[in-house]
């Protein structure tokens, strides 16, 4: 049988239950129970057996409108009330409130999102001045601490990883060795920042790291910082023969 | 221009998050400007922004006043920053618009209505200071309480709370 199972759609057993209704052009007042209980059921096990890790709540469901299948099968106990409540009710009621909240999200999303749609003025951090340059005696070369630190509050502004993302970015170590080398030679030194500037990627910051720690153990460059919690700055060790 | 018109344009401009009116008569004070004097003006000056029809805007979000650029500049100004919109799941969406309009919630009372675990888009929703615990609720367990956060209607371009649509108003809308 063909199913459009797209497994990533479902948000949940009362997001299946709906699709289900819409697809079937189902009265939601009216559920014809045993029809959608069916297909809830075959669903569930096409879920069952992609061997898929099916969340508890979904069998809860299936639990729940089998009880109400039941329930409607079943002859009214004569004594109990004349207005015997319809056992789908509640599950109505709970798939038009989530219908509600469904609706409510999308409108969030179609609103001007900051960053998607609209920005606001860049509020890039305040540097702190250029230190002088030309006095590298200021300069005081660091160890691998004040490093590995600043790299940590680097990956740490960098914040939580946005979902999953598959990296087709595959710039190896070697490459990014080559890229600092090139930047150097442009420029003589560069800070620590703009060795790092517009990095997201948590792996591009951690191959630059890499990369600077391999640079320095071949003893190609000299890596630098005004003071103690001062500015880091890079260094060419040994300044390029000119031709 | 009128100098006070300057002043809260520029204050507004110099600002890193929406600017306020208290804190605009607060800024102003020697001047002994009244809210509505300083209302008056960032509506002309909102006007203006928006008959001159360029880049930006001056809006309101937030409780504040913001200058945002044109939604129809997004690809340019996206490219410019080497960003990809950080984009929610769709489950992550779901919960935070429960929380938005029943605030103050408890998880369990969204977990409730859709009808699945949320720990992980809530985490999501916090990490991303969407929406932040608001307190504890005094029945056995103290569960959190949640409700959504300022940057929430920063992000959302939201003035407040009340500029969410109904529920009626959404059911309108998708009839």
């Amino acid at each position: 049988m063909d199913y459009e199972v797209k497994l990533d759609i479902f948000e949940g057993p009362l997001d299946l239950l709906l699709y289900l209704i819409k697809k079937n052009e189902l009265d939601i007042y009216n559920i014809p129970i045993a029809l959608i209980t069916k297909q809830y059921l075959e669903y569930i096990d096409i879920l069952k057996t992609l061997n898929l890790d099916l969340a508890g709540e979904y069998l809860v469901l299936a639990a729940t409108l089998v009880h109400i299948k039941s329930k409607l099968l079943l002859p009214e106990p004569p004594e109990e009330g004349e207005e015997e409540a319809d056992p789908r009710q509640e599950l109505v009621q709970q798939l038009l409130e989530y219908q509600e909240f469904k609706n409510a999200s999308q409108s969030l999303q179609a609103r001007e999102v900051l960053e998607r749609d609209v920005f606001i003025r860049g509020a890039a951090p305040v540097e702190t001045p250029p230190p002088d340059d030309d006095d590298r005696h200021m300069w005081q070369e660091i160890g691998l601490f004040e490093l590995v630190d600043a790299f940590r509050q680097v990956l740490g502004n960098l914040g939580q990883p946005e979902l999953m993302e598959i990296d087709l970015d595959r710039t190896s170590l070697a490459d990014r060795i080559n890229e600092i080398m090139d930047q150097l030679r442009g420029r003589q030194s560069l800070t620590f920042a703009e060795l790092l500037d517009g990095q997201r990627e948590r792996r591009r910051v951690i191959h630059t790291l890499l990369a600077v720690l391999e640079l320095v153990k071949q003893r190609m460059i000299r890596i630098c910082q005004a003071g103690p919690f001062g500015v880091i700055r890079l260094f060419l060790a040994v300044e390029e023969e000119h031709g | 221009m009128d100098e006070t018109k300057a002043i809260i344009e520029g204050l507004i401009f110099a600002s890193e998050t929406p600017l306020s009116i208290d804190r605009i008569v607060e800024t102003l004070q020697e001047r002994n400007l009244s809210r509505q004097e300083i209302t008056i003006r960032i509506q002309e000056l909102m006007t203006e922004y928006g008959l001159r029809g360029g880049g930006f805007c001056l809006h309101e979000v937030a409780g504040g006043y913001q200058f945002r650029t044109r939604p129809e500049l997004s690809a340019w100004i996206a490219k410019l920053k080497g960003i990809r919109p950080a984009v929610l799941t769709t489950a992550a969406l779901e919960t935070l618009a429960i929380i938005a309009y029943r605030q103050p919630v408890v998880k369990a009372e969204v977990e409730r209505l859709r009808g699945v675990d949320v720990s992980r888009p809530l985490r999501t929703l916090l990490e991303r200071k969407l929406v932040r615990m608001v307190g504890r609720k005094d029945v056995p367990g103290k569960p959190m309480i949640y409700g959504t956060t300022r940057k929430f209607l920063e992000v959302f371009s939201l003035k407040d709370l009340s500029e969410l649509p109904t529920m009626g108003e959404l059911k309108d809308l998708t009839k």
